[in-house]
Parts: C-alpha cells; sequence; structure tokens
C-alpha cells in the first residue's frame, strides 16, 4: 500500500518485534501483571496490520496464510472447551481447573494459562481475518 | 497530579468531540475517532484500568481504526459526509434528553473506591479475601476472568469467534462468481 516509504518501512522494522514480543509478555505473564489474552491477542494483532499497512497485505498473507488463521481462530475455542472437558475427564466440573493435577492451585494455574492462549489465539486470528477479509475488497490502485 | 492528568485529557476529549462535529472527510473523521479512543486509553490508565486501556489503545485506536480506513479506501465514492441543514432541532432534542437522563444517571453511582458499593460487599470480597489461595495467581483480574467466571468467557470468545466466521461467510469473495459473463468487481 506505501511501497517506496524508506523511513516508514526501517521503523516499522524495529517497532514491529517490539509490538510482538509485548503481546507474548501481556500473553504469558497475564497471571502477574495486568492482561490476558484478549489483550494478548488486539496486541498481535496491531503489529501485523503495521506490518500489513506498511509492506503490503500479499507479504502479510506470505507470513501468516489466512488458511491457517481459519484453523487457528477454531483452535483457540477448542482449546478452551478442550481444557473444560479434561476437567470433566479428571472427575471435577466443566472448566473446574483444580482437577487437572494433583494439587489444586498448579491445576487452576495450568488450566488458567491454556484458556487465555486459547482465547489470545482465537482473538488474534479473527481479528486478523476481518482485516484481510476487508482489505481483499480494496480494489488495486 | 491525576487531576492534572485528567483535565487535559477530557479537554482534549472535549476538542477532539467538537472537531468530528465540523470534520466531513471521512477520513480525517476515522482518525479522530482513533485519536479520541487513545485519549479515552489514557484516561483508563488514570482510573489504574491498564488491562481496559491495553484493548481501547489496541482495537479503538489501531484495529478499528484500520477497519474503518480499508472500508473507505474499497469505497469508490462517498467520501464526504452529507450535511443536512434542514430538520436540525429533533436530533438536538433528543441529544440533550439523551445527556440530561445520563447525568441524571450519575447520582446512582457510589464514589470511586467507596467500600461499600455493592460491588464490593457481595462476592468481588470473597475474590479478594480467597482468590490467592484459590486460584494461585496473583493477578485478581485473571484470576476472576479465567477461572471464576470461565464460563462467561468461553461465552464471549465464541461470540468473537461466531462474528468471525459470519464475516467472512458475507464478505470473503468466491473463486467463481455467480452471474455469467459480470466482471468480478
Amino acid at each position: 500500500m506505501m511501497p517506496d516509504n524508506i523511513i516508514l518501512k526501517v521503523v516499522a522494522k524495529w517497532l514491529i518485534p517490539m509490538v510482538l514480543l509485548f503481546a507474548f509478555y501481556v500473553q504469558f505473564h497475564g497471571d502477574y501483571s495486568p492482561g490476558g489474552g484478549f489483550q494478548a491477542g488486539v496486541i498481535f494483532t496491531s503489529g501485523f496490520l503495521l506490518y500489513a499497512m506498511v509492506y503490503g497485505l500479499d507479504a502479510m498473507v506470505r507470513v501468516i496464510p489466512d488458511r491457517a488463521l481459519m484453523v487457528a481462530a477454531c483452535f483457540g475455542v477448542l482449546l478452551y472447551s478442550g481444557v473444560g472437558v479434561a476437567s470433566m475427564l479428571k472427575g471435577g466440573e466443566f472448566l473446574n481447573y483444580s482437577a487437572l493435577l494433583e494439587s489444586p492451585v498448579s491445576g487452576q494455574h495450568l488450566g488458567i494459562v491454556l484458556i487465555e492462549l486459547g482465547v489470545g489465539i482465537t482473538v488474534a486470528s479473527v481479528m486478523l481475518l476481518l482485516f484481510i477479509t476487508f482489505a481483499r475488497r480494496v480494489a488495486p490502485q | 497530579m491525576s487531576l492534572v492528568v485528567n483535565w487535559v485529557l477530557l479537554s482534549f476529549l472535549l476538542i477532539i468531540a467538537f472537531t468530528l462535529l465540523r470534520v466531513r472527510h471521512l477520513f480525517a473523521m476515522s482518525m479522530m475517532f482513533g485519536l479520541y479512543s487513545f485519549l479515552v486509553a489514557g484516561l483508563f490508565v488514570v482510573l489504574d484500568a491498564p488491562d481496559v486501556a491495553f484493548t481501547e489503545a489496541a482495537v479503538g485506536t489501531g484495529i478499528s481504526t484500520v477497519l474503518m480506513l480499508v472500508t473507505l479506501a474499497s469505497i469508490k465514492n462517498g467520501h464526504e459526509a452529507k450535511t443536512h441543514t434542514s430538520n436540525r432541532i429533533a436530533p438536538a432534542v433528543i441529544c440533550i434528553v439523551m445527556g440530561a437522563l445520563l447525568v441524571y444517571g450519575i447520582h446512582d453511582i457510589p464514589a470511586l473506591g467507596d467500600p461499600t458499593a455493592p460491588a464490593h460487599v457481595e462476592v468481588g470480597r470473597r475474590y479478594i479475601e480467597n482468590g490467592m489461595e484459590e486460584t494461585g495467581v496473583p493477578n485478581l483480574v485473571t484470576a476472576v476472568l479465567a477461572s471464576y467466571r470461565g464460563f462467561d468467557t468461553l461465552g464471549e470468545v465464541t461470540v468473537v469467534l461466531t462474528a468471525g466466521i459470519g464475516v467472512l461467510l458475507l464478505l470473503v469473495r468466491r473463486e467463481k462468481p455467480h452471474i455469467k459473463g459480470g466482471n468480478d468487481a
């Protein structure tokens, strides 16, 4: 979309890894600091949107094909509900993470990390899919 | 200090709100909405809600602004909002009545940090007292969202997925156009 802007390209190249790293920090440190799956997903998405706006949609689709995004969006929800079913199989109620491991507290911790990961994957993939779908409708200049 | 920040942010919000009324170009308007969201994100930080601020900054400023711009870019014309000079009284009345109702509703909101507010005396108290021992997660917001209210969050994620599927079904271009001889645009 902006083929010849060298300053923008260089700045984006430095900025995007920071944004993605921050998204992973928010995702996996969400138990201790503000944030969680939803926040991490949208921060991750905004990093990729920056990439797509500076380097073009085709470059972004080469990094993440939309077929993979569709699979990932469904996988996030499946991971979340799978944790619920797993805790049922372990003898607890649906989404009662205390049953996942031997000690209830570590079971809770594992369950929370897993479902936050599911939330993050689904939110990031759906947001990116929305962007790709809208951007494909822009007529080529 | 936070009072000064609040005043600065709120006055900028007002300036942007009035600018939005004056601006007629939709590209400029969507950029102004992004700026508005960014200021609101700053207000959330002042209110000690950094995770809401993350969401507002990423969704309100980033993603929705980009989606608006992409949508406008895919429209050939109609980038100028038309002004209707006639019949401005009814919208003004609706706005004033609505605003008055909202200001009236403020009286029922408990003061910020009031220990007797319903949010602090009901189930929230149990979360604060037992949340750390029961979940082992220091961030109470995560503990409530992911564990105590895990079923609600599952519903939210399902809503996000369903909304995405709906948009894909509506907007994804099919490989072969249905109309014979019609162009793909």
